[in-house]
């Protein structure tokens, strides 16, 4: 066995000496322990001076220069496979004129970075990019303040290659040797000028991203892979379905199967703890067959969903209001009413999510892939009534969430098993089906568009009414959010703590219409929920741009031109005209066994633009349709990496390509039954359309997030691409295709 | 019961005490401390836990490691020679096929599988051959530009 990576002996005495060594932590946890084997592993750089995050306005919050002659950046948002890590090293290294193959990044640990709340709703490279490029900046104006004056010159003199200031007598000195191995004691005033991106050389160069190389090893990187010495292993047996509750179980049948090291039971909360991974799932499946549950059955089932959605009581919010819009709607030379529904779906993450948790004590370290760091420590705290400064959570990369998973749960079920064995590194992963039934899914929405237009064919007025339960329950600093909080003896009740206003982003058109009005019903739906990539923008676009094409057909217009036309934001206009020209949208073959679907949006009316066409093609015997191919442009503002954003774009098709066309869960009175892959199957290989992304790059406005982007508009796409081959109208997601009326082609 | 078993990983012969019946997938990451091959589904559904065996690319997380006694084993750490990447490893990381990264290893199993048994395959012969892996970020495009792009290379 390896011992772990521990400091060396000056580090560790340098700890000593900034008196901001956090009591009782062992600060380098997060090495990557390896029981046995392991002979390829690159250890983790360890040069990076550690301690405790203190003050966002510190620049040593955020930049970090060692004794190696290197950089370390850190940041409060977390790598969740969207290639933030090399994004922030690029805007750093940039303002400091330091090579990025000397910087490294700490991503999202309660012990060192700052508080950035969740890494979500694409604000990585507005939020954290900026505090980063605003650091570095202040950190090169205060390391180039520090040579002047040694060389009693002014700074503005002063040059700055690969990290060695230069002065024009030729006089140079590196950061590191001005520094002398002590911390940059400034903070971000405000003071400093980041660079004119005309002058950048790292920003907007499709650097490589370093985790891809570990991966393709096959090097540890996911929470999944850390090993810890003595580490055990442990699954939770859920309830079968939301509220059902543990009657009884045998738990000295369990107790005694070999390697079974302890066996936990809270009210309804039930694990098993083993020393092989094995034997904790052999165990776990022994114990499910010996527990009695007193059922609790769901109310409202799939066939009575949009009933229930429709006639959920209460006010709606007004969120736009244009008083006597009906009226205007009736009057109106052409009018038209359609209703659209979005399921329930699932992030349905590849790996089921996992966590390692240990209690030494009475500290708490959690490794997680949670997306905020800091709100699981606060709800850990309510969980356990323990001071936050007593718990550690260590952000490590998890399989791709796209949101809320299971990840925040599988934490907090970790540290409740860990609690019961003191001293033991506890490793929790769920197995696929706690995945897919307990992770809180994307919610269903219902959406009610009218419209009317004038003789010309320009729309006069849109009026919209949206239904739709939560689209965050995230962990807040309340227990309750943990799913098995809610089942533990003395049980945390949970309480959704008000809708919030992603139910309704970008529910109001950004066309030019004189007349909008958009109402919101909140609803509380039977199936757990919280944010899914693009919360309620992913339904409202769809409705929305489908709704769109409706019109465009009724009036006759082109529905690429007709877009254009009605809308003012040039850069809006922008992505659309170079869609038509990269996708020959004028030159299309149209034939009887094609066709082809726009659509256009800029996610939460302020963020990136993207527009995208969608070519289907049709089997009429078969009764089947294909997505043949999908076409996307998008403006996110200064772009970092262009090859990461393009991934991410083209992800984002894909991914709500499967969401738009298979994905719906499925339950019954007894809970959920998309348990797997087969019960609920997502796009693979042989049915994934080709993707072409291009960029429109504005190296003179500010970066914007763009993981979100796509999902709205290339579910309207498809629905208007299948109207186009076929004149079927699909208002209800996913677009399966014997929703088509065949026969009527 | 643990029995002893010996398995051929990597080019190495290991004998070790091991339940007969658990799957591969337990062994290689407990016993052998590797991180290729991963949990995903337990049910060979999604791909996550493929390793090479005899050339062919298996799934391990339901199969016993019993059964894999006598054959050849390869795992996604067991491509690289001499400190050198496969090609196509080195494909993948060239077109940064990658988004989260879960499904790599059957991505890069898959295709390694693929092209020992057909060297030049077409883009559908590619797309059967990755289509018994789940990918969640929507990778996929660029999966089938690095198997080509490995393809290309191993031919040339």
């Amino acid at each position: 066995m390896k011992d772990p990576q521990f400091l060396d002996s000056s580090r560790r005495s340098f700890l000593k000496t900034t008196g901001h060594l956090m009591i009782g932590f062992n600060l380098l946890p997060l090495a990557f322990c390896q029981t046995k084997g392991a002979t390829n592993e690159v250890p983790p750089y360890s040069g990076t001076p550690l301690r405790p995050h203190i003050d966002n306005k510190l620049i040593d919050s955020w930049i970090r220069l060692d004794a190696q002659g290197h950089l370390t950046v850190l940041s409060g948002k977390q790598e969740l496979g969207q290639g933030i890590k090399i994004a922030l090293i690029q805007i750093a290294t940039e303002e400091l004129d330091i090579s990025p193959d000397r910087c490294h990044i700490i991503n999202s640990d309660t012990g060192q970075t700052a508080n950035e709340g969740f890494t979500a709703g694409s604000n990585s490279v507005e939020g954290s990019g900026k505090a980063i490029r605003n650091a570095a900046a202040e950190a090169r104006l205060y390391l180039l303040k520090l040579a002047a004056q040694k060389w009693n010159l002014s700074p503005a003199a002063l040059s700055v290659e690969n990290g060695t200031i230069k002065s024009p007598s030729g006089n140079e000195i590196s950061y590191w040797k001005l520094l002398e191995g002590k911390f940059i004691e400034g903070t971000v005033t405000g003071e400093a000028i980041p660079k004119d991106p005309k002058n950048y050389i790292y920003v907007g160069r499709s650097l490589k991203r370093d985790d891809i190389h570990k991966m393709v090893m096959g090097q540890s990187h996911f929470v999944h892979d850390l090993r810890m010495p003595g580490m055990l292993h442990a699954r939770v047996i859920h309830p079968p379905s939301y509220q059902d509750k543990l009657v009884s179980v045998d738990l000295a049948e369990v107790n005694a199967i070999p390697g079974v090291v302890k066996v936990i039971r809270n009210g309804s909360f039930l694990a098993v703890v083993a020393e092989r991974e094995y034997q904790a799932i052999k165990a776990a499946t022994k114990l499910t067959s010996l527990t009695v549950w007193r059922k609790s059955q769901i109310d409202i089932l799939p066939g009575k969903l949009i009933e229930s959605i429709k006639t959920s009581s209460g006010d709606p919010e007004q969120v736009k209001v244009y008083p006597g819009i009906e009226e205007v709607i009736s009057k109106a030379a052409i009018n038209h009413q359609a209703e659209y529904f979005r399921p329930y779906q699932m992030h349905a993450s590849m790996g089921p999510s996992c966590a390692v948790a240990i209690w030494e004590e009475n500290l708490l370290t959690v490794w997680t892939a949670t997306q905020g760091v800091y709100p699981v420590r606060a709800t850990l705290a309510d969980l356990f009534s323990l001071d936050e400064e007593k718990i550690r959570c260590i952000g490590v990369p998890g399989s791709g969430c796209y949101g809320q998973n299971g990840a925040d749960d599988v934490s907090g079920e970790a540290a409740l098993i860990a609690k019961e064995l003191p001293g033991k590194h506890i490793r929790l992963q769920w197995m696929r089906e706690d995945e897919n039934k307990w992770e809180p899914y994307g919610t269903t929405m219902a959406f009610q568009l009218s419209a009317g237009m004038d003789s010309e064919g320009k729309i006069i007025a849109w009026n919209t009414t949206v239904w739709s339960d939560s689209h965050s329950t995230r962990p807040n600093g309340r227990a309750s959010s943990f799913v098995s909080a809610q089942h533990l003896e003395t049980p945390f009740e949970f309480s959704k703590g008000g809708f919030s206003a992603g139910s309704y982003r970008n529910g109001i058109p950004e066309y030019s219409i004189a007349a909008k009005q958009l109402h919101l019903y909140n609803y509380s739906g039977p199936l757990r929920v919280s944010s899914l990539r693009g919360l309620g923008a992913y339904g409202n676009t769809f409705a929305m741009e489908s709704f769109l094409d409706e019109l465009i057909h009724k009036s006759g217009g082109d529905p690429l031109d007709f877009r254009i036309k009605n809308l003012e934001d040039p850069r809006a206009k922008a992505v659309l005209e170079k869609l038509g020209e990269k996708s020959g949208w004028k030159s299309r073959q149209k034939t009887a066994n094609n066709g082809f679907g726009i659509a256009y949006s800029r996610y939460k009316n302020s963020t990136s633009y993207f527009a995208v066409l969608a070519e289907v093609e049709i089997n009429k015997t078969a009764k089947r349709y294909r997505l043949k191919k999908l076409t996307g442009v998008i403006d996110s503002g200064l772009v970092i990496n262009p090859d990461g954003l393009i991934n991410q774009t083209e992800g984002g098709m894909i991914q709500s390509a499967s969401w738009s066309m298979m994905e719906e869960v499925k339950y019954d009175q007894n809970g959920i039954t998309s348990v797997d892959w087969i019960s609920y199957p997502i796009l693979r290989m042989i049915d994934v359309p080709e993707v072409e992304v291009y960029i429109i790059d504005r190296p003179d406005t500010p970066p914007m997030g763009a993981g979100e982007a796509a999902m709205g508009p290339v579910s309207a796409a498809i629905a208007n691409a299948i109207f186009d081959a076929t004149g079927s109208r699909i208002r209800g997601l996913p677009l399966k295709a014997e929703k088509i009326e065949w026969e009527k082609i | 019961m643990s029995q002893d078993i010996t398995l051929h990983v990597n080019g190495e012969t290991h004998t070790f005490s091991a339940d007969p019946e658990e799957p591969l997938l337990y062994i290689l990451r407990e016993e052998f401390a590797l991180n290729g091959a991963k949990y995903g589904c337990g049910l060979h559904q999604c791909g996550a836990c493929m390793v090479i065996s005899d050339s062919n690319a298996e799934f391990t997380c339901l199969r016993s490691c019993s059964s894999f006694e006598g054959t050849k084993i390869i795992t996604l750490e067991g491509l690289a020679k001499n400190g050198e990447l496969h090609p196509v490893q080195q494909a993948f990381l060239d077109t940064q096929a990658a988004q989260c990264g879960y499904c790599l290893n059957g991505m890069i199993i898959s295709a390694v599988a693929l092209l020992e048994t057909t060297p030049q395959p077409t883009e559908s012969e590619i797309r059967e051959a990755l289509n018994q892996v789940i990918c969640r970020c929507g990778t996929h495009s660029r999966f089938i530009k690095a198997v080509k792009m490995a393809s290309e290379k191993l031919n040339s």
